[in-house]
């Protein structure tokens, strides 16, 4: 079996949004939501078998509106929400939702992928997420590792923070602060920090960073001028609480140690034109992706920053995370940060990239053209982390 | 007595007569023996001949050889058992003449019997002939020795008379030598009394004229005091010392002694007054201290003293030398009251000089003395410290010395200090002041180095200088449109070079001077060989470019990083001007410089140097990156609008359109002015193969199939994969494109790096917007007026039409309602949106215009 090539997977419509069916950590399987304005909309589960290097698909259809944002409970793996484009009136209104998705799908399905698409389920819509006061929703996050009763929000700019009642079908506003200031600021992009007991949460907008205490809606920290232009996405380093990665249309990929604001920890330049996501594997933090409208995706091996810089050691606080992988205990030299692969699948515009929430060596990028690829990281460097 | 040497000759010949006639003899008279036995005894009678007299032995060998020849010629003449003979006589070759008579008889019987008759004979009369031959020689020799002989006998006779005579007048001299002695001795006797007397007398006289001396002592060293003859006092009182030390228990002389003490002190005391005094300058410094070293005072304390006093007027000197260094420093900065030449020169004349001579009299007075290493090592320490107090000061004063004119007077300055100390190391060879001039070298050495970073310094000020006044001059010209602010930018990159080369040249020549040949310190190795290669080549030439090439990316640096963070923006037209610098010092001007540095400096060390390659390649990645730079930021330029524009606009509910947006207008008005000002500085560049009519041809491949069968299709119900396959398709065959990619330093390339960074952000703009239709056909007329223009800026027209066909194709897919608009109507919009823009055009030859 050729383990490394690439599976590839196409869509019939554009899409941008992509997630890993976060609460299932033993099927590798990653949702997509397409975007098309004339026909309805389908969330794509995207079931990944290893073994057999096959994948098959099951189809929702989500007929509300293009989809333009989707994230998948932490703890129920029926649950996922999505921001969605609705036009009403010459209008267009981005709204969120929380939906439902049949059960038998919850787990994938055996069905072969050519029929689905003619019986296509429908979603169970939970609860809205009722914007009309805060404007257009740019992105929904899940408190990470939490009970899937929390979630933020992304409204123009207003940060919103809702609690799911109700076994979720009531959406009620706890919290929210407005980001003020000359000009039409907007949130780009927020992502929750696993860390510090839940309690951060870091958002973009233009060309700024900002870190949030939701507990008392504070501003915690600002990184002004992040990037030399707009900041497409920010990811949180998973072992190292205070580590953040963000990325924008300067082409850059920059490392912060939000205690300094001052200075990036690292900037990394590869890409060759706007970088739109950058994701920390789950689980060994020096693997980081990136997907840039270059129609690139590539993988570096940040070493250096990461909790790991000389490697895997036993003693480390994951070790748990670990446990199932060999533990021999071999002090290696330290490594020096790299660009592990380039993958260059895509043909259009890549806007998302995903690890996948089951194994740790699998990621999947979606393309605007509704291209998905499913990649491992090399063998090689496997071992190398590994052993 | 010539005869007795005669006699000697004579008596030497008739020895070698005799020795002859020995020689001859044996066979004579040949000793008996028993002839039995010979053969036994042939060893030890062989070897008592030689030890018994090995002449007569030697007489007899040959004998015998005369002998034995005729049978040893005889066995070589072929008889048959000749091989068996021979050894016979070889083997009794050592036998002496006593065995003679055996042997003799021995061969006779043998011959006689052995041999037959003939031979017999014909041995006799070779033996006869020979005998005869002999006899002949012998006579000869008798004959001369005879004469000899009887010469000799005459020549003792005559001498035997002589020595009688002479006998007899040998008694009579030895009578006459008698008398005489005998008269000598009666006059010595004689004359010894007077004798006897005259010495005491003149022995008596001595004493007294010592004795009037001493008496006279006190009152002439008085004298001598008032003539101020300190010398002649030391001398007579030097004389008397010992003698009125030694007679001091008599009263008169202790007298004597006592007053001279007296006055000795009072000499010594004046002597010291001088020499405290000491304004009478070293000589007589010297002198002084010669005459109380004659009196006994302590050396060492002399030593001590006159150094004390030699240090005092030096340290006055260094004090005033100090107060001119110091001189401005009040005046926070003012320029000392004299110039560098003129300070060493006064340090040099005065300090050094009298430095110079204080060492020198030291030596001549106390290094030849006992304790000699003493004082040498008091005169060190002395000298080290002034001296190296006196660095200091030039050093502090070459410190000031930053005014970066001329060299000149620095170089010749350092070079006088560097000769005077040299000068006084030669002189005193030995005080430590070697040392001294090697740290004066330092000292030289490091103003030398200090001034190569200064002139660097300089150099880099000036650039920074430069750069000002080039963003002046950019920045100058305010109410001018973009367009025109270009024409100024080959001139300023003109004149920034050459005021930099000229920079360059004349800080060279300045350190030039360091190693001109009059400059004694020129010919040291320092300043032969690192000097030039590490200080000038390395501190200096490439230090500054290096520090060129990376203050021009700084500004890349800074523009990227603080761009928005807060830097100071960078005008674009500074990062195109400084990008052309650097790409010309690498194409000439680096090597230019290098190889003028090193004709100039004559780099003999071989050490290694920084190649011109390296410089190079680090000017041109320079350059590189301030282009790509200067692409990134008017991309972003261009590219902001753009966004702006698209982010801004309602593209649901915009009415529908009849203009040309003003924004692509200025988006074209940019690029225009981009064009221009690039094509100031940077050559035309390739673009791929183009026909005349491209703009036609490529136009309606846009406006008509192509366009149209991208979104098209998207009306029938099947459109959603055709769409994709079609673009995958299209995609295929298109090659990716990099869009922040570098670009080639020319025109072309560069206007196709800001295009593509524009036109890419357009695309990502619209994918993230949803239009109305009349939104898509207003972009439909937007990219229509785009492809119209921008085609001429490329390398590749096919990158402008590609972009903009994903552009249309974007918003399509985006549209809610997509009709696009009629072909023709989006020309004639366009075409009344270029005569609108045409004035602006016109000027520089436009004529691109659509095919309507």
């Amino acid at each position: 079996m050729e383990d490394d090539a690439p599976v590839i997977y196409g869509l019939e419509f554009q899409a941008r949004a992509l997630t890993p069916q976060t609460a299932e950590t033993d099927a590798i399987r990653f949702l997509v939501g397409t975007q098309s304005l004339k026909y309805d909309n389908q969330i794509h589960i995207i079931d990944f078998d290893d073994e057999n290097n096959i994948i098959n698909k099951n189809v929702l259809l989500h007929q509300v509106g293009e989809i333009w944002h989707i994230s998948a409970s932490p703890a129920d793996k029926g649950v996922l929400a999505t921001c969605y484009n609705k036009t009403s009136d010459s209008k267009v209104m981005t709204c969120a939702s929380v939906w439902r998705m049949p059960k038998e799908l919850e787990s994938g399905s055996h069905e072969s992928p050519d029929d689905s698409s003619s019986n296509a389920q429908t979603l169970e819509l939970l609860c809205h997420l009722d914007n009309t006061a805060y404007g257009n929703m740019a992105g929904v996050a899940w408190e990470p590792m939490g009970d899937g009763k929390k979630l933020i929000s992304l409204a123009d700019n207003h940060l919103l923070l809702w609690d799911l009642q109700e076994s979720s079908s009531r959406a009620v506003l706890s919290n929210s602060v407005a980001l003020e200031g000359k000009g039409q600021l907007k949130f780009t992009s927020g992502r929750w920090s696993p860390h510090h007991n839940c309690t951060q949460v870091a958002t973009a907008n233009d060309t700024a960073i900002r870190g949030w205490d939701i507990r008392t809606m504070n501003q915690i920290y600002c990184i002004e001028n992040a990037h030399g232009q707009l900041v497409r996405d920010l990811d949180f380093n998973p072992n190292k609480q205070y580590y953040l990665a963000s990325c924008g249309d300067d082409c850059k990929v920059k490392f912060w140690d939000t205690r300094n604001v001052n200075e990036p920890v690292k900037t990394l330049e590869e890409h060759s034109h706007w970088v739109w996501n950058v994701r920390y594997n789950h689980s060994h933090d020096q693997l980081v992706l990136t997907g840039s409208s270059d129609s690139r995706v590539i993988l570096s091996n940040m070493v250096s920053i990461s909790s790991e810089p000389f490697g895997h050691l036993v003693d480390d606080d994951e070790l748990s995370d670990q446990e199932d992988h060999s533990q021999e205990d071999k002090i290696k030299e330290p490594l020096q940060d790299s660009i592990i692969a380039t993958y260059e699948e895509h043909e259009d515009s890549v806007y998302a990239v995903e690890w996948s929430s089951a194994d740790p060596w699998l990621f999947a990028s979606l393309s605007y053209d509704g291209r998905l690829v499913i990649n491992r990281v090399p063998r090689a460097l496997k071992y190398h982390i590994l052993l | 007595m010539r005869h007795l040497g005669d006699l000697s000759l004579v008596l030497v010949a008739v020895r070698a007569a005799l020795a002859l006639l020995v020689v001859s003899f044996p066979r004579e008279k040949p000793p008996v023996r028993d002839p039995g036995e010979w053969g036994p005894h042939v060893c030890p009678s062989g070897r008592e001949g030689l030890g018994v007299g090995g002449r007569k032995a030697q007489a007899s060998r040959y004998a015998e050889a005369l002998l034995w020849a005729p049978r040893e010629g005889e066995g070589g003449g072929g008889r048959g058992q000749g091989a068996g003979k021979p050894r016979r006589p070889s083997r009794a070759g050592p036998r002496t003449s006593t065995d003679h008579a055996s042997t003799r008889e021995a061969f006779l019987t043998k011959l006689r019997r052995e041999c037959p008759l003939s031979q017999l004979m014909d041995c006799e009369t070779d033996m006869v002939k020979q005998i005869r031959a002999l006899d002949s020689d012998m006579q000869t020799l008798v004959y001369e020795n005879y004469n000899k002989f009887i010469s000799a006998t005459d020549t003792i006779r005559k001498m035997k008379n002589d020595f009688k005579k002479m006998e007899d007048e040998m008694d009579c001299l030895a009578a006459n030598m008698a008398v005489i002695t005998e008269f000598s001795a009666s006059i010595s006797s004689t004359l010894q009394d007077q004798h006897e007397q005259i010495t005491k007398l003149s022995g008596v006289h001595a004493l007294l004229r010592k004795l009037q001396f001493l008496f006279e002592l006190p009152s002439r060293l008085t004298k001598c005091l008032e003539l101020e003859a300190f010398g002649q006092a030391v001398r007579y009182h030097s004389k008397a010392r010992s003698v009125l030390h030694q007679y001091r228990h008599m009263p008169s002389f202790r007298g004597i002694q006592d007053d001279c003490n007296k006055i000795m002190a009072g000499l010594a005391l004046q002597l010291r007054q001088r020499f405290r005094e000491g304004g009478s300058g070293a000589k007589d410094l010297a002198e002084c201290v010669e005459l109380l070293l004659l009196l006994g005072e302590p050396a060492e304390e002399l030593c001590a003293e006159f150094l004390s006093q030699a240090g005092v007027r030096l340290e006055e000197e260094l004090a005033s030398l100090e107060a001119e260094v110091d001189g401005g420093v009040g005046d926070a900065g003012a320029p000392p009251p004299s110039d560098i030449l003129e300070f060493t020169d006064r340090g040099c004349s005065r300090f050094v000089g009298n430095l110079c001579l204080v060492a020198a009299s030291y030596q001549a007075l106390f290094a030849s003395r006992e304790g000699a290493p003493t004082a040498r090592r008091q005169l060190a320490t002395f000298v080290d410290g002034l001296l190296s107090r006196y660095f200091a000061l030039v050093e502090r004063r070459l410190r000031r010395e930053t005014g970066l004119g001329d060299n000149s007077l620095l170089v010749r300055a350092l070079d006088r200090f560097h000769r005077r100390l040299q000068a006084l190391a030669q002189l005193v060879p030995e005080s430590g002041l070697a040392a001294a001039e090697a740290e004066g070298s330092e000292i030289v050495a490091r103003a030398a180095r200090e001034r190569t970073g200064q002139y660097l310094q300089a150099l880099r000020g000036f650039f920074g200088e430069c750069l000002t006044d080039v963003r002046q001059a950019l920045a100058a010209p305010l109410p001018r449109p973009l367009g025109k602010e270009g024409p100024g930018l080959a001139e300023l990159l003109a004149s920034l070079s050459a005021a930099l080369l000229n920079q360059v040249k004349a800080v060279l020549s300045y350190v030039h001077l360091f190693t001109a040949k009059d400059i004694t310190f020129a010919s040291q190795p320092y300043f032969k060989g690192p000097f030039c290669s590490q200080g000038v080549r390395e501190g200096l030439v490439v230090a500054f470019l290096r520090s060129l090439c990376q203050t021009a990316v700084g500004f890349c640096e800074g523009g990227a990083a603080g761009g928005e963070r807060g830097g100071g923006c960078t005008p674009p037209a500074l990062l195109l001007l400084l990008s052309r610098l650097c790409l010309d010092y690498e194409a000439s001007t680096i090597s230019y410089i290098l190889t003028l540095t090193d004709e100039q400096f004559l780099v003999q060390d071989h050490s290694p140097v920084t190649p011109v390659t390296a410089l190079c390649a680090e000017a041109r990645e320079a350059a590189q990156k301030l282009l790509n730079h200067y692409v990134k930021v008017q991309g972003l330029v261009v590219s902001q609008m753009l966004r702006k524009s698209v982010e801004t606009r309602d593209w649901v509910a915009t009415i529908e359109p009849r203009n040309v947006r003003a924004v692509m207008k200025r988006v074209v008005e940019d690029a225009t002015a981009i064009d221009v000002q690039v094509g100031l500085l940077y050559e035309e560049g390739v673009r791929k193969a183009q026909s005349s009519d491209s703009s036609k041809r490529t136009f309606s491949v846009y406006s008509s199939s192509r366009q149209q069968s991208r979104y098209a299709p998207s009306y029938t119900p099947s459109a959603p994969m055709d769409t994709n396959l079609l673009s995958n398709i299209q995609k295929l065959f298109s090659e990716r494109i990099d869009i922040f990619s570098p670009v080639e330093f020319n025109k072309v390339s560069v206007l196709t790096g800001i295009l593509k960074i524009s036109l890419k952000t357009f695309l990502e703009c619209v994918r993230l917007r949803t239009f109305g239709r009349f939104g898509l056909q207003q972009i439909q007329v937007d990219c229509y007026y785009l492809q119209l223009y921008l085609w001429r800026f490329v390398s590749d027209e096919n990158l402008v039409h590609f972009l903009l066909d994903e552009i249309v194709g974007s918003a399509a897919h985006r549209c809610l309602d997509p009709v696009p608009m009629e072909q023709s109507v989006i020309e004639v919009i366009c075409e009344r949106g270029e005569t609108s823009l045409c004035s602006g055009f016109k000027t520089s030859g436009f004529n691109a215009r659509g095919n309507g």
